[in-house]
């Protein structure tokens, strides 16, 4: 299983949050500021799971999922999102475009890994 | 002034109050020690007393209300049950509260204190017997058993296309606990209709875990809203159920794999219902798998707990253990009777005789030592509740490492090395144990460690408490042993020397390495305690990496290998593993000296005189005989009348008149009939070099 994981966050904090706690745990880790640039990094970039936020300017994270699961190479690829007590709504929408988990923020680094590591491994 | 007094009656009620719990965990054990329900009143004693001295009148007037239950205890009007106890506890825990919010702390909640109160007050009015409460403690207890779940789930077929890989929530329920995975394959379709992208399979889960079901719940959260998931506990270790476990129809129809009609109807066939069922296609191959999986795991479960409930169901009053041990002793010393007339008489048969019931006696002897024999882990494990709440206290952050708790030792020793081992813990991590900064400057791991091993070495039991603390301050201690006279100032001295200052009575440990001020008991205490198990204790210590102390017991105290000896016409006794060698002493070469040593092969070996040391008046013989021991190490010389020979001791403790008579620590019965003294050779040696101080003075 490939070891690249992408995170998605307009919020710089919680990029080099998931970006640092992943890291550690020997992760490679790419970022991305929102869903267009993830989807521009992912046109040369392969990766083995994604972490978005849903809350993000131009493409949002149901979009992200919904247009990374489009792409035949990141079908069964896990997919993370990042969400907030109050996203019930979102979250479904989510779901329904085709994500594998989330986790409810804020979260401390373990919360992060062990999820990581359920889907993942 | 009252800030000071504050302090000082925090630190004095938290150390109060870790006495106070161990001593609670004890009398759960010996509900009826008359020893600890006294323990248990002066601690409640001493801390209403401090709390009003400090003007902490709510810490006193709650303290006194627990401990006018505990003298309606101590005078038998209540007896003492868990619920006692645990209330006790629960009392105590409240007290510390109070203390820390005193200090800074959270504030108390007044209803808890009203409750506690108000349970003790139903427990006297109803003479101990009354159960009002069901709180805290015994809830508290009832979760952690090893549960056996039946789990089934189904995934949904499009589950690949949301990334989640089933291989993955397998695995998290295999870090849950011991777990049997059967995965049921009968819906993948024949090749030609088969999509690699569908997931066809689902799975049957036998799961034994402490976690609960709320953890395996957890597994699945992610695909719980299109996943089938079937949760069943099967089995629980709280329940006593030796039956069998189900036969494989009534899994099958309770997992709704088969209709009892079928079930029936199949029974009648006469062969093995599994193939039956496969047969006449009623259940899949899978189905039937999964099934026997979950009665043999369950089954397997059983028999094990089955098997450690019979190991520990014999269960015997320790006094008819004792009496058991008492008549084994008489047997001993009849039988060593015996042998003597065999010897005596030269009758081949006797003889004979005499030899199979010697062989048969140290059997017997030996079975039944072995079953007073009890594990030392569950002191060990009272010691970690210990540990955490001292490194609390303290603000240190402490781990108890211990090894060779299945270690045996006779239950006397166990019950009186509690004690002495709590002290040296608490030695350990108030005085060896740095603070964390202080152990981040020196390069060390912040957390520090106190080590505990039990270990059986020859005919001893070797126990070690060890800490990777700052070490004993040599300076600190050779400043006090000075200013106290144990030591001549500026007088070279060796770490045997040196430590053994810590042991002496009134040594105050407090300035030996730190400035905190201490109180309760000293080192002294433990050493008594651990010579009047015919134990030794010693003390090594590397500057910057810790202290070891170690206590060598000997395996059982009701037996021993004795030295016979004779002294004016009565008979003593010494243990045979601390005698070296034995020699004579004419009376000129006594004479010669002046001071009683004698030189063996050019040592100077100093030696007591037990005549007159027991100041007996009858005049020594020509030729005396001196028996040459290893006491702590050193070696020192008995005088007396003629040495005996060897011979099996069984030890009779001396009544409480006699606990007080300096170098006799207990008696036996030899095979005439006769009392023989047994010598404590420590004490005595320790008088002899008193007596030499006084001398030189």
């Amino acid at each position: 299983m490939m070891k690249k994981i992408m995170t998605v966050d307009d919020s710089p904090t919680v990029r080099q949050m998931v970006g640092m706690t992943l890291r550690e745990a020997g992760y490679e880790v790419i970022e991305a500021v929102d869903g267009v640039d993830a989807l521009r990094r992912l046109e040369t970039e392969s990766i083995g799971m994604l972490i978005t936020d849903l809350n993000m300017p131009r493409l949002d994270g149901v979009g992200l999922i919904r247009a990374v699961r489009d792409n035949p190479a990141n079908r069964f690829i896990p997919i993370i999102m990042l969400t907030t007590e109050s996203h019930e709504k979102k979250k479904q929408d989510g779901k329904a475009a085709g994500a594998s988990g989330w986790i409810v923020k804020p979260f401390k680094p373990e919360q992060l890994l062990g999820v990581v590591r359920m889907v993942m491994i | 002034m009252i800030e000071s007094l504050g302090d000082i009656f925090k630190e004095e009620s938290l150390e109060i109050l870790g006495e106070l719990e161990h001593s609670l965990l004890e009398l759960e054990e010996s509900p009826d020690d008359q020893e600890v329900i006294g323990r248990v009143f002066r601690s409640l004693h001493t801390i209403k007393g401090s709390g009003g001295m400090a003007g902490l009148n709510d810490i006193s007037a709650f303290a006194h209300e627990v401990e006018t239950v505990f003298e309606e205890v101590r005078s038998g009007a209540i007896v003492v049950t868990p619920l006692l106890v645990n209330l006790t506890l629960a009392a105590r825990d409240q007290i510390k509260r109070m203390v820390d919010a005193y200090c800074g702390g959270a504030p108390v909640d007044a209803a808890e204190i009203a409750r506690i109160s108000a349970g003790l007050r139903l427990l006297v009015a109803a003479g101990g017997k009354a159960a009002p409460l069901t709180e805290a403690r015994q809830t508290a207890v009832a979760v952690g058993g090893m549960v056996t779940y039946r789990i089934r789930f189904h995934l949904d077929p499009n589950i690949f296309f949301h990334g989640v890989n089933p291989l993955y929530l397998l695995k998290e329920l295999q870090r849950l606990g011991d777990c049997w995975i059967v995965a049921q394959t009968d819906a993948i379709p024949p090749l030609e209709e088969f999509d690699p992208e569908r997931c066809y399979l689902y799975w049957d889960v036998i799961l034994t875990t402490d976690r609960g079901q709320n953890a395996i719940e957890d597994v699945f959260i992610f695909v719980a809203d299109t996943c089938r998931l079937e949760i069943h506990a099967i089995d629980d270790d709280r329940i006593v159920d030796d039956g069998d476990y189900k036969r494989l129809g009534e899994i099958l129809i309770e997992r709704g794999d088969l209709r009892a009609a079928d079930l029936l109807a199949a029974l009648s066939e006469r062969q093995r219902l599994g193939d039956v069922l496969v047969e006449k296609k009623l259940a899949t191959p899978g189905q039937i798998s999964a099934a026997l999986v979950e009665q043999e795991r369950v089954q397997q479960q059983r028999e094990s707990r089955k098997i450690t409930e019979f190991a520990s169901s014999i269960r015997v009053r320790s006094d008819k253990l004792d009496s058991l041990v008492n008549l084994i002793g008489e047997l001993v010393t009849v039988q060593a009777r015996l042998s003597q007339i065999a010897t005596e008489q030269q009758g081949a048969d006797l003889l004979n005789v005499s030899e199979v019931v010697e062989r048969l006696t140290w059997e017997l002897r030996d079975q039944v030592l072995t079953i007073r024999m009890l594990p030392i882990g569950t002191t060990f494990n009272k010691l970690r509740r210990l540990v955490h709440d001292l490194s609390q206290e303290l603000d240190k952050n402490i781990q108890l490492v211990t090894e060779g708790a299945e270690t045996e030792l006779d239950k006397t020793v166990i019950e009186r090395l509690n004690d002495p081992l709590v002290h040296l813990i608490r030695n350990c991590i108030d005085h060896g144990i740095e603070a964390p900064e202080v152990r981040a400057q020196k390069g060390k791991p912040r957390n520090g460690a106190v080590f505990l091993s039990a270990v059986h070495e020859g005919a001893n039991v070797v126990l070690r408490v060890r800490d990777d603390g700052a070490g004993i301050n040599r300076e600190a201690v050779r400043r006090r042993a000075e200013q106290q006279g144990l030591l001549t100032p500026g007088a070279e001295v060796g770490d045997r020397d040196l430590f053994a200052c810590i042991l002496a009575p009134g040594f105050s440990t407090a300035t030996t390495v730190t400035e905190v001020s201490g109180r309760g008991v000293g080192m002294d205490v433990v050493r008594q305690a651990v010579e009047a198990l015919r134990g030794v204790l010693d003390i090594a210590s590397t500057p910057g990496q810790g202290t070891t102390f170690t206590i060598k017991l000997p395996l059982t105290l009701a037996i021993i290998d004795g030295l016979l000896v004779q002294l004016a016409g009565d008979h003593y006794v010494l243990p045979l593993a601390a005698v070296e060698e034995c020699i004579e002493l004419r009376r000129d070469d006594a004479v010669s000296h002046g001071r009683n040593i004698v030189i063996i092969r050019g040592e100077i070996v100093p030696f007591i005189r037990l005549r007159d040391f027991f100041a007996i008046a009858t005049a020594a013989p020509e030729i005396e005989q001196i028996v040459i021991v290893n006491v702590e190490g050193a070696r020192v010389g008995f005088a007396l009348d003629a040495v005996i020979g060897q011979h099996q001791t069984v030890i009779k403790s001396l009544g409480k008149v006699y606990q007080e008579v300096q170098g006799i620590s207990g008696a036996t019965i030899l095979g005439n009939g006769s009392v023989a003294l047994i010598l404590d050779l420590p004490q005595l040696a320790r008088a002899q070099q008193v007596l030499e101080a006084a001398a030189v003075a």
